[in-house]
């Protein structure tokens, strides 16, 4: 009984393979690592089947933190990385893993907020003032707390508060070198950092009243839906240290020869191109644009 | 809220969504290989240590009882240092295929499927045994009843090693990646939805995963049924 168990176990699992094995079968594929605000956002899947159909490679894509990315990528188990945290890009560039970087496009962050806005920061331009309102009212702020661009670029605007801050520090062994990552927050009970991706933070926030720092993407994704995702309200934006700028990188292929370069050079030529720059330019999502061409530069108000 | 949840959940089977289409068979595909394979290195390990006493099973039952405690995400993390382009399996590119994640769910769930089927022998074993030698059965064949009438409870370690596999997180995450189109399963879409602030969708791939495990659950009542008769 058990043995027939087994084999119709068996027929059921090899059906199932030869039937999606198809998946499996393309030619020529290309693994981007990428964060979730390019994948959550639709952007990708809206621009991809252009690439596919002019390559015919199929682009396989791991939308994880920039920090995971870039470390997918550093492993070799990454042919392109798609990210935003300029800092540590070029880093990566520095130490060899990443060659042909090119900035691709921007969009920005806002300090979202309680519409009823306790710490009164509504309409406050530099995120640094704003935020040090809220830290010195002790009003609730969500941090994504997981090493992301956007954790990255909080930790930064925190630095401009003046406040004093603490750091968090873990230590760890890579190779038989010891780095230590650290990042720095403000001390308080009102600080929360959740260790989350951006759309499950905004929804910290929403649900504990509080304010926290976000891309614009992901926060239209989740206010303009209907019904509304979140009502938490934009009450800081554009200012020039908001600004979110995203590099494009091929993997070095003499660091890690396995990886498709042609692949990953013909990818950074085609999102670069003017034609695939005016349809990131063009892509909205109910009737907003999300992401800005860093050809063609507008304004930030 | 929660009609929502309904009216997705049930848009998503009329419709026979090709993406979701995909996200399911990905699952059975991977949750009915890892079972297979777990089944022919577990059950087979787990009645050699139910049936015979040897110095140290105490201490082996108790480690296999700890495993079942192993977190999802560390089973894919120790497959991921394998498999990864660094790792001594690198060349095999492993890494974010469905080959890669049933190696991480088949090392979940082979304690699972060991230290139930050692509790199945060792709740009949003794006394069936007694019983089969007492009848006249020679030793080989007093160990061949004990097998059988262990049935019951080797099948239950099947169908709930393939039930940690269907709903589980973890390693389909840190092995698949979540690639859409080649990786992307059930609970993995699930996770994305809940990212993206869809609850009522992501609610509704959850139904549509527990009917899916009804039915087969039901298929292994009726394959139980038959072998009670």
């Amino acid at each position: 009984m058990i043995r027939l168990t087994l084999s119709l176990l068996a027929t059921v699992g090899l059906a199932a393979e030869s039937c999606c094995g198809a998946a499996y079968a393309a030619d020529e594929t290309l693994t981007l690592a990428t964060t979730t605000s390019t994948d959550n956002s639709g952007l990708l899947s809206h621009l991809h089947p252009d690439f596919e159909k002019k390559t015919g490679i199929q682009v396989k894509v791991v939308a994880k933190g920039t920090g995971a990315s870039l470390q997918l990528a550093r492993d070799g188990n990454a042919d392109v990385v798609l990210v935003h945290a300029r800092e540590q890009e070029e880093q990566f560039v520095a130490e060899g893993y990443g060659v042909l970087r090119r900035e691709v496009m921007y969009n920005d962050f806002v300090i979202l907020g309680p519409p009823e806005d306790p710490a009164r920061i509504r309409g406050i331009r530099n995120p640094a003032d704003a935020l040090r309102s809220v830290a010195q009212g002790g009003h609730c702020f969500v941090s994504r707390g997981d090493g992301s661009g956007t954790h990255v670029r909080e930790q930064q605007l925190w630095r401009r508060t003046g406040l004093p801050l603490e750091t968090d520090a873990v230590t760890v062994i890579l190779e038989g070198q010891k780095r230590r990552y650290a990042s720095v927050r403000p001390p308080g009970g009102w600080y929360v950092s959740v260790g989350q991706g951006m759309g499950k933070t905004i929804m910290v926030a929403t649900e504990k009243r509080a304010y926290t720092l976000a891309d614009r993407g992901t926060y239209y994704a989740f206010a303009l839906s209907t019904p509304a995702k979140t009502d938490l309200a934009i009450l800081s934006e554009g200012h020039e240290s908001l600004r979110n700028p995203y590099g494009v990188m091929a993997v070095n292929p003499a660091r890690h020869p396995h990886v498709n370069f042609t692949g990953a050079r013909k990818y950074i030529e085609w999102i670069t191109s003017p034609e695939v720059q005016e349809m990131i330019g063009r892509y909205a999502v109910e009737g907003k644009t999300l992401f800005y061409p860093s050809a063609r530069v507008p304004e930030l108000r | 809220m929660f009609d929502d949840v309904l009216r997705n959940a049930w848009h998503l089977v009329v419709t026979f969504d090709p993406d979701v289409f995909g996200y399911a068979v990905r699952s059975l595909t991977i949750a009915t290989v890892s079972t297979l394979v777990a089944g022919v290195v577990g059950i087979p390990a787990g009645i050699l240590i139910g049936q015979h006493d040897f110095a140290g099973k105490r201490a082996v039952v108790t480690i296999l009882n700890t495993l079942l405690a192993l977190p999802t995400v560390v089973v894919g993390l120790t497959v991921y240092m394998f498999v990864s382009r660094q790792g001594p399996l690198g060349h095999l590119e492993l890494l974010f295929t469905v080959p890669g994640i049933i190696i991480g769910e088949v090392l979940l769930i082979i304690p699972l499927i060991t230290a139930l089927t050692v509790a199945a022998m060792s709740r009949t074993g003794r006394d069936v045994r007694k019983t089969a030698l007492a009848l006249g059965a020679s030793s080989r064949r007093a160990h061949w009843t004990v097998i059988c009438e262990s049935r019951f409870g080797i099948l239950a370690a099947i169908i709930a090693a393939f039930g940690r596999v269907v709903s589980e997180v973890g390693v389909a995450t840190i092995l698949g990646g979540n690639i859409d189109r080649f990786t992307r399963t059930m609970t993995t879409a699930l996770v994305r939805y809940v990212d993206m602030g869809e609850f009522a969708l992501a609610l509704a791939l959850g139904m549509l995963l527990l009917t899916i495990s009804l039915s087969i659950n039901i298929l292994f009542q009726f394959v139980q049924g038959g072998g009670q008769e």
